[in-house]
């Protein structure tokens, strides 16, 4: 109960808390983008891999169930400490000024919130399909044409790759900022971990990003 | 050469406050930011309106006393300087000034750019101390200190509680001056018997008073007069998680024989 | 006044163990029905408080700052001396006991000073079990450095900011007490009046500075440390708030004011720079380590200092003093860079200032090492002059530092007031007629954690102590003063404000009480202060009222009690018809500049006693007995 108090109540417990479930979702996007590179490797291997997730059956709701939590708990903490947070400052400064904290950091809950919105739709448009009578009506099991399709239009091209950049910024600071939360900043450690934030964020966009772009400009049909 | 200031004026806690604008004329370039202060108020108490009201004390940058959040950055411009050391020859001729006090729930005003930052000291009374009576220690070099040890404490020992960290911080987290104690005394031999339930106190007052919470943006480090770093803040959280797994409830004492 | 120094008999060395055995005891399970008064958190304040605190009474301690943990302690910059000989060089006892009262030019109490070095090796260890950081070796053993007048390395120190770390360490000893619930803190509360009963101090009038309610305290004992009375010359090292108010209530009570003319005058501060100035900054005397200071041998020489060579150069001190050098102690360095700025050898604009250079330090171990030792000072001179002290040597004067002077107290610290016990800056006792660097945190220290918890213990189990109620007519007579006098403050409604009076008493002082004294000059601030005084009565303004935060009030109070101490210390320094540390006249001189003391009529200790406003304040003696150490010329040649 005490433990429990000072990983939830306290807060140094939350942002550890906070850390350890970005890095766990974080792991969960890189893991989902070595799967999406498979579109470069042709309809046949994605859908094999698509199909190989489905059918890991208890193993796949359990990764889940893991998911959800770490994303709910991500989702409850950042409420919660925003909402505690603004009540530290009831006044604001008549003249604002940052001296050096990155646009990254400052906007998490913004990229955050843009995230979640970007889930709602991504769920509906690749995992329930609800999107567009296209895409209902398309063979079950044919993931890479559901991709294909999707990312033909332009539109939701777009929304796709400003999502990714919103990620990006999201993880730039996330992950190098896990680091300090769980205690790891410490002079050498930091050129390592100072630099993760921004690797793993150009690695996100780029990854994911290419995708859309390719398929818009043809190398993916 | 002379200033626009826009001040925060506020009559006391109850009081409703706002901006003012008030000018600063003929001041020299050498003068301290505070000495600007009090060549305005001096003008302010000719023309028989209240003097500017504003902490201070040592002026030399040792106490923590000043404070003031100069165009939204606390101490204002100069990197590693309190406002008593800040000199205008740091502003331009007519450059408008923005003061203002700390801003945060826990540090409420008293008047003007006055703040009341007893929340530090109850902090501070919650565990960061070494329990140690005052009588006959063992000698002084009984005790022998790694140099690199002492060193890194000290530099979390600088710190002089002005509250900078809070005010610069986006969520008024006290984080750099609460690890500042723990750290010292986490890397100082004198401080581990209390080393566990000292940061769990320590962290625990830090909530109670209302401040919020840190997301590593640092600008605490980068708005602190002594420069202290986020390290300390590091240590810290790594002090509290093996502290949250080590440190039972207290029992309750028992009177001996 | 009777002035009973209470000294105990038997051998120097032996006073104070055989006076703490007998001394009476008090049962640890009564202590907390003792309550003891404790004001000012300063270090004698603060390791006084937390020390009775942790023997169990019940301790109020207040402070004007927003939290103790500013007290101007804090500013206290090179070290703090203790006889341990960690360096092997010879270091003892005696010696920083001999060296302490040769330092103060022998016009200090020689069994104080005594007591003062032999548990200067506690403060140490009782420091270092609290966790201050001092500086180290690579060995992990404590590290020493050198202060003026002495020729051994016993200073202790925390890179340039020794007062802090001290001052925090005994803070952090309060903060444990207040966590116990033994001491209860008052912060931004300001002492304006003591309170007696039957001739004993049994409480004070407090104001809280932020709503002016005025409340008062009662207690068994009043312990004050609340610091020295610089700040009467305007211009000095301590903090703005620093006041003589608390000694000066007390002192308007009966307790005699000893010695108030010994003043400190630190050589080595940036020069003032012009009239905005509102405080000076000390650069710490362990400069002098490293630094040489000099002046141009010629007069009216303009060239940068680069430009001067070798030959051209005059390092007065090194000339003046070979054995000490640049360590000479301050009142002498002071007075050397006076005599040299005079002579118009000063360097800097106005001709007031001397260079203290440090080419030599970088040449011998460069620029890092330098930096090493002194990173902080040379930060915070580039910060105030915008010059950079490691390319250009830095230019300093002499600026009020410390006061010797102070309420009169007896060997055990407590003044003629039955139950007032005066620590730290506040009390007269150990430092003479100058103080030597580094000594003044160990007398903090050491009167607040090892001296007053016997003392006074001894005074409460022997004296009899009728319950007393604040309710009784002496506080709410002392209550309704405070109240008169404040609203008179904001009811003058007159012309100048607070400060221009402050300056203008300020630069009388300086001029007339300053590094040399005259009797003319003398004479002409006594007539002259209390016009002054007179004109603050009808024509000060303050504006605002009592019930909120007021700045100007607080300083009008202040200011009030200056414009009455200085017209005191004037009278002290045109009586003493001699020239004693910080105490220069310039009629008693040898011929070449030096101080000369006269000990057939002034070896004593002058205390002042009040005898109601607009009455001349009466002089008493208490003569000085020098039993284990020679009379002699001080020396440093």
């Amino acid at each position: 109960m005490k433990l429990c108090d000072r990983v939830f109540g306290s807060p140094v417990g939350a942002k550890m808390l906070m850390a350890l479930t970005g890095l766990m979702l974080t792991g969960f996007v890189l893991a989902h983008l070595s799967g999406n590179l498979l579109l470069y490797a042709g309809q046949e291997k994605f859908n094999a891999y698509a199909h190989g997730l489905q059918s890991l059956g208890l193993l796949l709701w359990l990764a889940r169930g893991g998911l959800l939590t770490a994303f709910v708990l991500h989702l409850y903490l950042a409420i919660k400490l925003t909402i505690e947070n603004k009540a530290a400052r009831p006044v604001p400064y008549a003249h604002e000024a940052t001296i050096q904290a990155s646009l990254a950091s400052r906007h998490m809950v913004h990229t955050g919130l843009l995230m979640f919105a970007f889930i709602v739709y991504h769920l509906a448009h690749f995992t329930f399909r609800v999107t567009s009578p296209e895409i209902e009506a398309l063979t079950p099991g044919d993931a890479y044409a559901v991709v294909v399709l999707g990312f033909s239009n332009p539109v939701v091209s777009g929304f796709y790759i400003l999502a990714m950049a919103a990620l990006a910024t999201h993880l730039r600071h996330g992950v190098s900022s896990a680091f300090q939360s769980f205690g790891l900043y410490h002079g050498n450690l930091n050129v390592v971990t100072d630099k993760l934030g921004p690797i793993v964020a150009g690695i996100v966009f780029v990854g994911f990003s290419s995708i859309p772009v390719s398929v818009l400009l043809g190398c993916i049909k | 050469m002379d200033v626009t200031l826009h001040v925060w004026r506020q009559k006391n806690a109850k009081a409703k406050g706002a901006m003012e604008v008030i000018e600063g004329k003929d001041i020299s370039e050498h003068s301290s930011f505070l000495e600007m202060l009090d060549t305005v108020n001096e003008t302010l108490l000719s023309k028989g309106q209240e003097p500017i009201a504003f902490d201070h004390d040592c002026r030399e940058g040792i106490c923590g006393a000043c404070s003031l959040v100069i165009n939204g950055e606390p101490h204002g411009p100069e990197y590693g300087t309190t406002t008593c050391q800040l000199h205008m020859r740091s502003f331009k001729n007519g450059q408008h000034i923005f003061i203002e006090p700390w801003r945060a729930k826990a540090f409420p005003v008293i008047r003007d750019l006055v703040v009341d930052r007893e929340a530090f000291d109850r902090i501070q009374q919650a565990g960061g101390f070494v329990s140690v009576n005052v009588g006959s220690p063992q000698d002084a070099n009984c005790l022998p200190i790694a140099k690199q040890d002492a060193d890194k404490a000290f530099d979390a020992a600088v710190c002089i509680g002005c509250g900078a960290c809070v005010a610069a911080c986006k969520n008024a987290s006290p984080m750099l001056f609460v690890a500042a104690k723990v750290s010292q005394l986490a890397l100082l031999p004198q401080g581990q018997p209390e080393r566990e339930s000292r940061v769990l106190a320590m962290v625990d007052q830090m909530k109670k008073e209302g401040f919020g919470n840190c997301s590593n943006q640092y600008e605490c480090e980068a708005a602190c007069p002594k420069e202290i770093s986020v390290e300390h803040i590091a240590r810290m959280n790594r002090e509290y998680l093996r502290a949250s797994f080590l440190e039972e409830a207290p029992k309750a004492g028992h009177g001996g024989d | 006044m009777i002035l009973d120094s209470k000294v105990p008999s038997g051998d120097l060395a032996d006073k104070w163990e055989d006076h703490k055995f007998h001394m009476k005891l008090i049962n640890p399970a009564n202590r907390r029905k003792h309550d003891i008064i404790v004001i000012g958190s300063g270090l004698a304040g603060a390791s006084a408080a937390a020390t009775l605190g942790g023997l169990g009474y019940n301790v109020s301690c207040f402070c004007f700052q927003d939290s103790p943990r500013r007290a101007h302690s804090i500013a206290a910059q090179g070290g703090i001396n203790a006889a341990k000989n960690y360096q092997g060089d010879g270091d003892s006892v005696h010696r920083l006991f001999y060296d302490t009262i040769k330092g103060g030019d022998f016009r200090a109490r020689e069994a104080n000073v005594h007591r003062l070095a032999e548990v200067s090796r506690n403060i140490i260890d009782q420091c270092v079990a609290q966790g201050v950081p001092f500086a180290r070796d690579y060995g992990g053993l404590l590290d020493n450095r050198s202060f003026g007048g002495a020729q051994v390395s016993r200073t202790f120190y925390a890179r340039g900011q020794t007062g802090q770390q001290l001052l925090l360490g005994a803070y952090s000893a309060l903060n444990r007490e207040i966590s116990r619930g033994t001491v209860k803190m008052y912060s931004r509360k300001e002492m304006l009046e003591i309170v007696l009963v039957d001739g004993k101090a049994r409480g004070v009038i407090i104001r809280d500075l932020v709503t002016g309610e005025i409340t008062t305290h009662s207690g068994d004992a009043v312990i004050m440390a609340t610091g020295g009375y610089g700040n009467v010359f305007y211009l000095s090292t301590n903090a703005k708030g620093c006041n003589v108010t608390a000694s000066w209530r007390a002192h308007k009570k009966g307790a005699g004011f000893a010695n108030p003319c010994y003043t400190q005058i630190h050589p080595t501060c940036i020069p003032v720079s012009g009239d905005y100035q509102s405080k000076l900054t000390l650069m710490s005397e362990s400069l002098r380590n490293d630094g040489r200071v000099w002046v141009p041998s010629k007069k009216g020489d303009t060239r940068s200092a680069f430009e001067i060579p070798e030959a051209e150069r005059d390092y007065y001190l090194e000339r003046k003093y070979p054995s000490y050098g640049n360590l000479a102690p301050r009142d002498i360095a002071s007075r050397s860079a006076k005599e040299a700025c005079d002579a118009g050898l000063g360097v800097g604009p106005g001709g007031l200032g001397v260079y203290l250079d440090f080419a030599d330090a970088i040449k011998r171990v460069g620029e890092d090492g330098i930096k090493k030792k002194y990173g902080n000072l040379f930060h915070m001179y580039q910060k105030i002059t915008a010059e950079n002290p490691y390319k250009a040597p830095m230019r300093i004067y002499p600026a009020v530092h410390y006061t010797m002077g102070g309420l009169w107290v007896d060997y055990n610290l407590m003044s003629n007031i039955p139950g007032l016990f005066v620590l730290g800056e506040a009390n007269f006792s150990d430092h003479g007629a100058n103080r030597l660097g580094a000594s003044a945190l160990m007398q903090g220290l050491a009167d607040g954690y090892f001296v007053v918890p016997f003392t006074l213990a001894n005074y409460i189990a022997s004296e009899k102590l009728n319950k007393v109620k604040t309710t009784d007519a002496p506080f709410t007579e002392a209550a309704n003063a405070v109240k008169e006098r404040t609203q008179k403050f904001l009811s003058i409604k007159g012309g100048r404000s607070v400060d221009s009076f402050h300056k203008e008493l300020g630069q009388v002082m300086w001029d007339k009480c300053g590094m040399a004294r005259d009797k003319a000059g003398l004479e002409a601030a006594i007539v002259k202060i209390p016009k002054l005084r007179e004109e603050f009565w009808q024509n000060v303004k303050v504006l605002g009222e009592n019930e909120n935060l007021n700045q100007s009030l607080e300083r009008a109070g202040r200011v009030a009690d200056f414009l009455e101490f200085g017209e005191l210390m004037c009278q002290d320094a045109l009586h003493r018809e001699e020239s004693c540390g910080g105490h220069f006249r310039s009629e008693h001189q040898t011929e070449d500049g030096e101080a000369k003391r006269n000990d057939e009529q002034f070896c004593y200790v002058g205390v002042w006693e009040h005898k109601g406003d607009g009455k001349k304040a009466e002089l008493n003696k208490e003569p000085l007995e020098f039993t284990d150490v020679k009379l002699a010329t001080r020396s440093y040649k």
